[in-house]
């Protein structure tokens, strides 16, 4: 299966230390395009009728965020790109900035034009320090070609390193930690688009999203709809680790096959389950590997992560636990307290101490924490729980009686 | 590294001041945390509250150099019980601890996005990854 490189396309070809690579590979021809006769308005329809969805993991449709954002009534407003990535077997990002810095800024640039926004923070994790000097270097040669205006006004582009945490991904808890505050999700709504950092409407999107504007803006909706689903639009990057001989990041279009993901490009044997879009990910079991990867399927934010038939199922999922456990931020009960009651009874049962009715536990607390964490690290956090039940209720019933 | 952010406005950030103590001290002393506190006019919990809550600022004094080695899931399916098991005989000290010598400290951390070259770890800002156990001598050697 060959891959699609949309995203990708200038990832390996540019020099990301070099904005004149970019400009020559057809860098900065969307932001033009932009800046010399679309009114932000038909900029925001643009990405409206492309179909572009969220590639965080949400997959909220792009265009109505930024419609509402825009129409926002506010002198200031803010765009923030999340490059938190802090999803278990989540590199993406990291792969995309490494390579290419370029596309992301000139996606920011076109979204400030059309939402009105001046000032964009990029929200680096705390792991990705080493990539703030080329950031910022490739920032500086963006500015000197004098490509960072809106409306005749300059377009700061702000970065701040993340402090850690996972749920700083979460768009809320990302902006209390870029206030300054601790990471800790807010009450919605207000939604970001009305109020959002510092009470002012503001944008936020995935790095991978921003990257999919410039293409769509040079190359127009309609072309965009011709690639994917009827729900997915266009193409989603993926980073596939595990029991793979090839892990490593890799760009399909909407709908592709995930066994053909899987053992074709990454190259897995012997496969057991897949967990799809890191630790909150779904468990996929190798027989029922076909569906398409799609937001009508399966998708998540990028992570892939392959066992092979040497994995116990208990023991994985005890190893997930434990993460979320530690990366709960403890402002919900369910959440707080639910990630630790599974932790431990996971590890009872992989310690061969659990008893039948562990298991209905696990499947009552799953069922409080979806319906009452207040953000979706509580909301997910037992998924895989829920799946591996499903799947393999009969392993966790030989860990049991044994 | 010289600057972690180019924000001309952090200044009156909490965290950001957090995190230039941080990194001139190498942790938050206590009277660090009262001194932002009348700064910003906050009760001290509340600084305590922003400090506790996030990984990278320590409460404790830490080693020169902080190795954080990734326990997650795709680094634990590329084994990397004997590479953790490497570092630590190689420091005389496990988890959570700092040599005596005050060069090394030693975490287990989750996923630091190197799940392409798992198992990997962190030396301060540097990734490593396809991490072997007979590798590691090596790798701490350049950071004494």
């Amino acid at each position: 299966m060959p891959q699609k490189l949309l995203v990708l396309r200038h990832c390996g070809v540019i020099d990301p230390q070099d904005i004149d690579s970019y400009l020559a590979s057809g860098g900065f021809e969307a932001l033009r395009r932009v800046h010399s006769g679309m009114t932000p308005a038909e900029v925001v329809d643009e990405v409206k009728r492309s179909g572009l969805r969220g590639r965080g993991g949400g997959g909220f449709p792009t265009g109505l965020k930024w419609e509402e954002t825009a129409q926002s009534p506010s002198e200031t407003k803010y765009i923030i790109c999340n490059a938190s990535e802090g999803e278990v077997g989540a590199f993406k990002d990291r792969y995309i900035l490494e390579r290419d810095p370029f596309s992301l800024i000139e996606g920011m640039a076109i979204a400030g034009y059309a939402v009105g926004a001046h000032h964009a923070h990029v929200y680096l994790r705390s792991e990705y320090a080493y990539l703030v000097p080329l950031l910022m270097n490739a920032i500086a040669q963006v500015e000197r070609k004098g490509l960072l205006r809106v409306a005749g006004y300059p377009f700061g582009i702000e970065l701040r390193l993340g402090t850690g945490g996972y749920v700083c991904g979460e768009e809320t808890a990302m902006m209390e930690s870029l206030e300054g505050r601790r990471g800790e999700p807010r009450v919605r709504p207000p939604f970001p688009p009305s109020q959002g950092l510092l009470g002012l409407p503001t944008l936020i999107n995935n790095v991978e999203t921003l990257m999919n504007v410039p293409w769509i803006v040079a190359n127009g909706a309609d072309r965009f709809c011709g690639v994917g689903t009827r729900e997915s639009k266009g193409t989603k990057v993926f980073c596939v680790s595990g029991d793979v001989d090839r892990p490593g990041v890799y760009e399909l279009e909407m709908g592709s096959s995930l066994r053909e993901l899987v053992e074709e490009l990454a190259v897995a044997k012997d496969i057991k389950f897949i967990q799809v879009g890191g630790a909150s990910g779904r468990i996929v079991p190798a027989e029922k590997m076909d569906p398409s990867l799609s937001y009508e399927n399966v998708l998540g934010p990028g992570p892939v992560i392959v066992f092979d038939k040497t994995r116990d199922v208990v023991d994985i999922m005890c190893r997930t636990m434990e993460f979320f456990a530690e990366e709960s931020c403890g402002k919900c009960a369910p959440c707080r307290e639910g990630t630790q009651a599974m932790l431990e009874t996971l590890a009872r049962i992989a310690d061969g101490k659990g008893v039948r009715k562990d298991l209905k536990s696990l499947e009552e607390l799953s069922r409080a924490m979806m319906l009452t964490s207040s953000c979706g690290l509580g909301q997910a956090a037992p998924f895989p729980v829920v799946d591996s039940l499903r799947y393999f209720g009969d392993e966790y019933e030989a860990h049991i009686s044994a | 590294m010289a600057s972690r952010t180019n924000d001309a406005k952090a200044e009156k950030n909490l965290l950001v001041l957090l995190e230039r103590v941080r990194d001139v001290y190498g942790y938050l002393p206590d009277q660090a945390l009262t001194g932002l506190a009348e700064q910003f006019g906050l009760p001290v919990v509340d600084v305590y509250a922003a400090a506790t809550f996030y990984r990278c600022l320590s409460m404790r004094p830490l080693g020169r150099h902080v190795i954080k080695v990734c326990k997650s899931v795709p680094c634990y399916l590329k084994n990397n019980r004997p590479v953790i098991d490497a570092i630590v005989k190689e420091l005389g000290v496990g988890p959570g601890q700092t040599t005596r010598d005050g060069l090394f400290s030693l975490e287990m951390v989750n996923c630091i996005g190197a799940c392409d070259k798992a198992p990997a770890m962190m030396i301060d800002d540097a990734v490593f990854g396809d991490l072997m156990p007979e590798g590691v001598p090596g790798i701490l050697a350049r950071y004494r």
